[in-house]
């Protein structure tokens, strides 16, 4: 999403494709993730937009051959502005039969299936439920199929390097990647590089991958002659000047998280415990000892946002991260830096619920619990973040809220964010405004110290343990206005709780702009995380159909933006599609009494272009499918494109 | 503790202003009191000291000491305690907290504060009973405890805090209790240890809990109760009358503990054994020793330091940043990048 305007519509299908949609499909232990990752650099380094979704099964090593064992990374990429990970495959690989069957029904017709017939034994196709391998009964016809041996010509390319069949056959994602490489005309050198850093230690393992992936490379080039397989050479995209990289979404949200307590000129103190899909920003931070940051791998959820209040307190930028079931535990100690009025900065990527749920699969239903989650009247900002390059900027903002008005921030982001990749336009660091910390150094009431006195934006001061002449007390129970002593009183606890919402009601959050569109109109498309990029795509293809269809999209949640309720208004239809039984929905409906109607998803998937079109489609008359005039919105979910799976 | 200058105070600069809302008569008083008498003892600075507890009786502990302090959440003091020394290791903690936030609800905080060893003194206040929530059975309430929750008696077996402690990896195990004049050096040593100090200080809830440690904790009879142990002495007691006529021996057929007369003072005769502070196994079979038959063991009961685990983070900080220069704008350009250059259309 790094381009300066969208040209044309998502994956167009003329002859000379300016995007491409390939998914790698195989079995969990087949190497499918990483030969996506490297496939995604090969596509950044070519100069092509791309966005990409991988997609695997929660367990390390599911049953081999199993249809729930199937791992699959889908990229999209090409010479205009890419959005989605794409509605549809072009291209599916296929390196055994679970994989064909459970992908296959979402490739398009006259797509192009490679398929490892090495793989597609009768222990196999049984595993896979084919009583008839689909190779052989026909019921691949409406599909360009390229079948061969893969694993035989994986074996042969590795064998003058001595690895039995088992470890050659490792080396079978490189020959697939090879070829893929060959498909779209693209340099083998940064993989060979890779290849040569990563097994700096085993050279022989090293020269096998790349014999595999030449191999692999050079099948390509023969079978063209052949077959169905046609090279494609997919332009540079026209992108803003300047450096760019590829980032994920955990990969920016720890670099945002540096660049926050940089701005804020303090160390940071990261407290975490090992949950999918969060444990990447734990990694990520953990080798950045350099930047200040002191990592804590806690004893448990609970501990981990403890030990990062007990940093704040003492005078660092504390910061958590879990994921749904996670941030359930740390809701109470949430209460307490609400309470005590410290900076913090939860980071919570989402995934699909309730309880442990669907731990690798990507959903937004963990809004109710960030906004209002909490015992007593417990406000506390939320921030979203849209796209992997948005959560750097949101990690600074969260860090900027929770410093600048003492309060924990919910940062909102969820697994597809945090595991997609997209390419990345480097940021100047010294772009961004810092917002230094202040400790209190001093009484601030002449000879007496009130450490719940506060300043015009409602924060109370920081006060370090171990400043001289600065002793006091703070907890979870009821503070007296300004002194912080024990009060139960009850004028105390009004004064109190209007002063902990009338602090984070007056947040500065900027004003709401509309993200494609019009500030008026017949329908808005209110969004928020993640969907951007499918709402951005449907909403500016119905827009060159002719459609008066515009896109809002929402970054602070709470607060939310002032001119959002009234921004809303000037439509006469509000849309608001989301990965969850409609909680924004319900939030905007509460705040703006708006009449925000639902379109909802709850399969672990991100919604499809296609979808949202036809939903945002049926509020036209004009439209192809659209029968007599303006329909609503059905409330009911959407099914997922693989739900036939 | 710290390495740190000593400062001169006495008990009233460790008293707040705050009126004291425990019962009257409860323990607490005399443990507040104690260790409002060691801090000055220390050279402490209140400027310097942070008191960290969490949820119950115990726990409002803060709110009476001129220092910085934080009354956190049920049973969660470790998790907080150990945020604070992580960020400012210079500063010196006290724990405070009881049976039931430190065994109960946070159980695992402790356990992992005492194997990790992070530097702080944690005082736990055991009365075998839930105080501010009136009266339930807590996990260190005997079998057949009468409370709201266990009215013909609680059945569950209780757990024993210094065993626990030991069993945690903890370096400093001691105890002692809210009247003894011998507190503050039992204090005086945990601070004095580098690492994280447990201390079960037995605490009389004269409402709920009445008078359970009478059999060892007043002064009447107390020397036959009570074996207060000494690094490098042996483990001799007896009433004030008769003198220290029984010690503590080990019985090496059964390997166990056993009580032993000791004939006119010749303990080495009887076979009494001198404590040693570092000796982990005896440590264990001390604190197991079932009070009645045998006496309460009191004082240090160990103190073998390791290192801490503060050290152990600065250290793999430094080792960790060692070569690398914190440059953000080169850390977000890291890897393999490329460059778009600007055109007549997108000028940079």
């Amino acid at each position: 999403m790094a381009t300066l305007a969208a040209n044309t519509p998502e994956a167009a299908a003329d002859a000379a494709p300016d995007a491409v949609v390939v998914r790698f499909a195989g079995d969990s232990g087949d190497g499918m993730q990483l030969t996506g990752g490297q496939f995604t650099l090969s596509t950044a380094l070519a100069g092509n937009d791309l966005a990409t979704f991988p997609d695997f099964p929660a367990e390390i090593r599911a049953p081999q051959g199993t249809l729930f064992g199937v791992s699959a990374f889908q990229i999209n990429f090409g010479s205009r502005e890419i959005n989605t990970a794409g509605d549809a495959p072009d291209v599916l690989v296929a390196m055994n039969p679970a994989a064909l069957k459970v992908n296959l029904p979402s490739l398009k017709p006259g797509g192009l299936v490679i398929i490892d017939t090495g793989e597609f034994s009768k222990r196999n196709l049984d595993k896979a439920k084919y009583d008839v391998s689909p190779l052989d009964d026909g019921s691949l016809a409406k599909w360009d199929v390229l079948a061969f041996d893969i694993s035989a010509l994986t074996i042969e390319a590795v064998k003058p390097y001595g690895l039995g069949n088992k470890d050659a056959l490792r080396s079978k994602n490189m020959w697939t990647l090879g070829l893929a490489l060959w498909m779209f005309d693209r340099p083998r050198g940064p993989i060979e590089d890779w290849l040569k850093a990563k097994f700096k230690s085993k050279p022989d393992i090293a020269d096998a991958n790349i014999a595999a992936l030449n191999a692999g490379h050079a099948y390509g080039e023969t079978a063209e002659l052949s077959g169905p397989l046609k090279q494609l050479h997919i332009q540079p995209v026209e992108s803003a000047p300047g450096l760019y990289r590829t980032i994920t979404g955990a990969e920016a949200i720890s670099l945002g998280l540096v660049a926050g307590a940089q701005l804020a000129e303090l160390p940071l103190f990261f407290g975490g415990y090992p949950i999918t899909p969060a444990s990447a920003i734990l990694h990520h931070l953990a080798r950045l000892k350099e930047f200040g940051v002191t990592t804590f791998q806690a004893e448990d959820e609970i501990a981990a946002i403890c030990a990062a209040i007990g940093a704040s307190y003492a005078g660092q930028l504390g910061v958590t991260s879990s994921s749904g079931p996670g941030i359930a535990l740390k809701t109470e100690a949430m209460g307490l830096a609400i309470m005590t009025e410290l900076p913090l900065v939860i980071v919570n990527s989402q995934r699909g619920g309730p309880s442990t749920g669907l731990p690798t699969k990507t959903e937004q239903s963990d809004l109710y619990q960030a906004v209002y989650g909490r015992n007593g009247d417990a406000p506390m900002p939320v921030v979203s973040c849209s796209s992997p390059g948005d959560a750097f900027e949101c990690a600074i903002e969260a860090c900027r809220i929770a410093v600048k008005y003492m309060t924990p921030v919910m940062l909102l982001t969820d697994g597809y964010i945090a595991n997609a990749a997209e390419p990345w336009m480097v940021p100047d660091p010294a772009s961004y405004t810092p917002f230094p910390a202040k400790f209190l150094a001093e009484k601030n009431a002449g000879d007496t110290l009130l450490p719940y006195k506060r300043d015009t934006k409602g924060a109370r001061p920081w006060i370090k343990p171990g400043t001289p002449g600065l002793m006091h007390r703070i907890g979870g129970i009821e503070k007296q206005v300004d002194t912080g002593h024990i009060d139960y009183a009850p004028d105390n606890h009004q004064a109190m709780t209007d002063a902990r919402v009338n602090k984070v009601m007056g947040v500065d959050v900027p004003d709401q702009e509309v993200s494609l569109g019009d500030t008026s109109g017949k329908l808005v498309v209110v969004g928020w995380g993640s969907t951007f990029g499918p709402i951005r795509r449907a909403v500016d293809n119905s827009r060159r159909k002719g459609l008066d269809v515009s896109h809002v999209h929402v970054r602070h949640i709470w607060p939310l933006p002032k001119n959002l309720g009234a921004l809303l208004h000037s439509y006469d239809n509000v849309l608001v599609p989301e990965m969850n039984t409609g909680q924004f929905k319900t939030v905007l409906r509460d705040q703006f009494l708006v009449d925000a109607t639902p379109l909802t998803k709850t399969s672990g998937q991100p919604f499809a272009i296609a979808e949202l079109e036809a939903a945002i489609g049926k509020y036209f008359d004009n439209v192809e499918g659209n029968e007599g005039g303006e329909v609503a919105v059905n409330d009911t979910q959407l099914p997922s494109p693989e739900a036939e799976i | 503790m710290n390495e740190m200058t000593k400062i001169e105070t006495t008990l009233k600069d460790w008293e707040t202003d705050q009126e004291v809302r425990w019962c009257p008569g409860c323990g607490d008083y005399a443990i507040l009191k104690a260790v409002q008498r060691t801090l000055p003892q220390l050279g402490a600075d209140p400027s310097n000291t942070v008191f960290i507890s969490g949820i119950g009786c115990s726990s409002r502990f803060p709110y009476y000491m001129e220092t910085y302090g934080f009354h956190t959440i049920h049973g969660r003091a470790p998790a907080v305690a150990t945020g604070v020394k992580l960020a400012n290791p210079d500063l010196d903690i006290w724990l405070v907290t009881g049976d039931g936030d430190g065994l109960s609800i946070g159980g695992n905080h402790m356990m992992h504060v005492l194997r990790r060893n992070v530097n702080m003194q944690i005082m736990l206040f055991n009365n075998e009973i839930y105080g501010l929530t009136k009266g339930q059975s807590s996990p260190t309430s005997r079998i057949g405890t009468k409370s709201p929750s266990t009215p013909i008696g609680s059945y569950d077996r209780p757990a024993n805090p210094c065993a626990f402690a030991l069993g945690s990896g903890a370096r400093f195990v001691a105890r002692g209790f809210d009247i003894s004049k011998k507190l503050p050096e039992v204090l005086v040593a945990a601070h004095a240890h580098q690492g994280a100090a447990f201390i079960e200080i037995f605490q009389n809830c004269i409402v709920y809990n009445k008078d359970v440690f009478e059999a060892f904790a007043v002064p009447k009879g107390a020397g036959d109760h009570q074996l207060w142990l000494e690094h490098g002495e042996p483990m001799l007691f007896g009433d004030a009358k008769t003198g220290m006529d029984k010690g503590i021996a080990l019985d090496v057929d059964a390997l166990e503990l056993k009580v032993v007369d000791v004939a006119d003072g010749d303990w080495e005769a009887a076979g009494v054994l001198v404590h040693d502070q570092t000796n982990r196994t005896i440590v264990h079979m001390l604190v197991e020793m079932p009070f009645g038959p045998f006496p309460m063991a009191l004082g240090v009961l160990y103190d073998d330091p390791q290192p801490t685990f503060e050290s152990a983070v600065i250290e793999e900080r430094a080792k960790s940043a060692a070569g690398k220069e914190a440059n953000l704008a080169k850390l977000l350009a890291k890897g393999q990048t490329w460059t778009v250059e600007a055109t007549e259309g997108h000028p940079a």
